[in-house]
């Protein structure tokens, strides 16, 4: 198969039961960073950008990038689809057009997703520091 | 050792009322009954990450300081801003949320409820619309078909399915529990002979395969309760499902508008709808119009994508047909346990479910302007106050930026993503664990939280610390006037 440097996907965010489980015992733990750092992809496109479970990949918008830790999904197929559990890194690359409604564009997002293995995944703590300079 | 029967679950919309906690020393140390989210909560209230004392931010730091600081400082800030927003309510009881809104109106404040980042829209097509509803309840004991559209149980909402749809056991409808597993065994056994066969004569590699399983579809004309799921990802709700469907991304409103006209027997001239064969469609639209009783349960896979409103104004609207041939119900997935009380309480007080505005002296509605995003967006408040919820890691980076910018009060009992970039931080006790009040279910049914335990030392809980910033505003206005007189 041939690999690609780059893919163009749709993002989606929303919940999992580990971050579910994450958030109640506290939102400062690494639980709970580690279920939402993540981002679930299809195994043939980690297949077609060549790269291994667990393997660092940034994930880019017209809104911003974000370098997140990529996993196999157990859902597939769902080819050109990839998924981010809610929380601060997820932010970082949804839309915040709200349409006049007051509801952002959390799901359906165009993205670019690429191997990024010698880019670390932030911290929490340096996440927030990076994009707000405060905490 | 104690045991509390019946307590309500303080996680999600479904506010499960048979937990049953083991108490120990004053600590909770067994969990009966509950979900994995559930028990996490339960048994992690205490953990390290929980707040001890209030903490106000000093050169940059947060430091330690007394209630009373906390509280004046906090005053001060609320009364001092021109646009104060008041955030959150959705994981506090109706009792917090009522003096939210009479601090609202003091301060003349944007108060705004998490409704706007998940159901906000829903809210927004039921105003146009019109719902018909029920209970969880009568869904237990008489529905006997469950559809979940954009919306995975199984993960957000753990014991959904086993407590109230497809696997309850009700009066008229009896659990398809039973069927499910047999299913799955048939599945694993079908999967393990395959694997081998695989292994012993074709050494191939396992293949993918792409196209949505059940063409032919038995399960879906057999008696009894069945379950179909609509979701652009095959969840693990997808795979308890009798039925799943697979919709392309943002394009539920079209699989909607597909169903209305099929239920309505007109033809439609596509071999597939948002990526699914018509003849899938066919199927389903027969089996909605074939139920007597139907439920239709919708996530924020539907609000959150494109379309977001309108999407649910169409699955409102098909409901609306349905009922023409028979009876059929819908309701939204809520997320935090009291989201439907927030909304609920800030439409009696207010007159608006979400998104009031008090700037002007009298409350004003009009999401997309009066909501806390596009306040935010706007770069035009100058104070917030966030209570029980999140919204540095749940809102997008822009929001949060500006919010970030002023001054923040946090009322929470758990350090997280908000509290650590607050100028004032206040410990809070959990509701329905060491404070009572009263939680609304998704189906709009009011439960009440009981207190379990003690909260540590010196911890108050959400609406007294409300009370006691308001009294501190109030004073503080009041000085004002008599000084400017
Ligand atoms: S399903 Fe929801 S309410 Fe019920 S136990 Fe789990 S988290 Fe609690």
């Amino acid at each position: 198969m041939e690999q690609k440097s780059k893919l163009y996907v749709t993002l989606l965010t929303g919940r999992t039961i580990e971050q579910g489980v994450a958030k109640e015992r506290g939102k400062s733990s690494s639980e709970y960073a580690e279920s939402v750092s993540v981002c679930y992809m299809d195994p043939e496109d980690m297949k077609q950008l060549g790269i291994k479970e667990k393997t660092n990949v940034q994930v880019s918008t017209e809104y911003g990038s974000v370098v997140v830790k990529a996993l196999k999904s157990l859902r597939a197929p769902h080819t050109g689809i990839i998924y981010i559990p809610y929380g601060p890194w997820a932010n970082v690359v949804v839309s915040s057009e709200t349409h006049s409604i007051g509801m952002p564009s959390f799901k359906g997002v165009s993205a670019e997703i690429e191997p990024a293995p010698d880019m670390p995944v932030l911290g929490l703590e340096e996440l927030l520091k990076k994009q707000f300079r405060k905490g | 050792m104690q045991v509390v029967k019946a307590v309500t679950c303080p996680v999600c919309g479904s506010l499960c009322d048979d937990i049953e906690l083991t108490i120990d020393d004053g600590k909770i140390v067994k969990v009966k009954n509950g979900c994995a989210m559930c028990e996490s909560k339960f048994l992690g209230y205490c953990g390290e990450h929980r707040i001890s004392k209030p903490l106000i931010r000093r050169n940059g730091e947060l430091v330690k300081a007394s209630m009373k600081e906390a509280i004046g400082k906090a005053a001060e800030i609320l009364a001092e801003a021109n646009y104060p927003i008041l955030y959150g309510w959705s994981s506090t009881s109706c009792e917090a949320t009522r003096v939210g809104l009479e601090l609202a109106e003091e301060v003349g404040g944007v108060i705004d409820n998490t409704a706007v980042v998940c159901h906000g829209p829903s809210l927004l097509s039921v105003q146009e619309v019109g719902i018909p509803s029920c209970t969880l309840g009568q869904i237990r004991h008489r529905a006997d078909l469950v559809i979940y559209w954009g919306s995975d149980p199984w993960s957000a909402h753990p014991r959904h399915i086993e407590r109230y749809t497809a696997f309850s056991e009700g009066r008229f409808e009896k659990s398809e529990w039973r069927g499910y597993l047999t299913k799955l065994k048939a599945l694993i056994g079908r999967k393990k002979i395959e694997s081998t066969l695989r292994r012993l004569f074709l050494k191939k590699q396992p293949s993918v395969s792409s196209v949505p399983e059940g063409k032919v579809c038995p399960t879906i004309s057999r008696t009894g309760r069945k379950l179909i799921v609509i979701d652009v990802r095959r969840t693990k709700s997808a795979e308890m499902a009798d039925y799943f469907i697979q919709v392309e991304p943002n394009k539920d409103y079209e699989l909607l508008q597909a169903f209305r006209s099929l239920i309505r027997d007109q033809e439609l001239d596509v071999d597939k709808v948002a990526g699914v064969p018509v003849e899938h469609l066919e199927e389903v639209a027969d089996a909605m119009v074939g139920c007597s009783f139907g439920a239709l349960f919708f996530g924020v896979g539907l609000t959150m994508s494109r379309g977001k409103l309108k999407n649910i104004d169409a699955a409102l609207s098909l409901v609306r047909d349905l009922n023409m041939c028979t009876k059929f119900i819908i309701m939204p997935m809520r997320g935090h346990f009291n989201v439907t009380g927030a909304n609920t309480v800030s439409t009696w007080q207010s007159g608006y479910p979400y998104a009031v505005d008090f700037s002007l002296g009298y409350p004003r509605y009009n999401p997309g302007e009066t909501s806390v995003m596009d306040v935010l967006l706007r770069k035009e408040s100058d104070a917030a106050l966030v209570v029980a919820s999140d919204p540095v890691a749940n809102f997008p980076r822009k929001a949060v930026e500006h919010l970030v910018e002023n001054p923040l009060i946090v009322i929470d009992p758990h350090m997280n993503a908000t509290a650590q970039m607050a100028d004032v931080v206040f410990p809070s006790a959990f509701v329905g664990i060491e404070a009572e009040g009263t939680a609304y279910r998704m189906d709009h049914v009011p439960l009440p939280l009981k207190k379990v335990v003690e909260p540590p030392r010196g911890v108050l809980p959400d609406e007294e610390i409300l009370r006691r910033i308001l009294s501190e505003v109030r004073k503080i206005k009041k000085a004002k006037t008599t000084e400017e007189a």
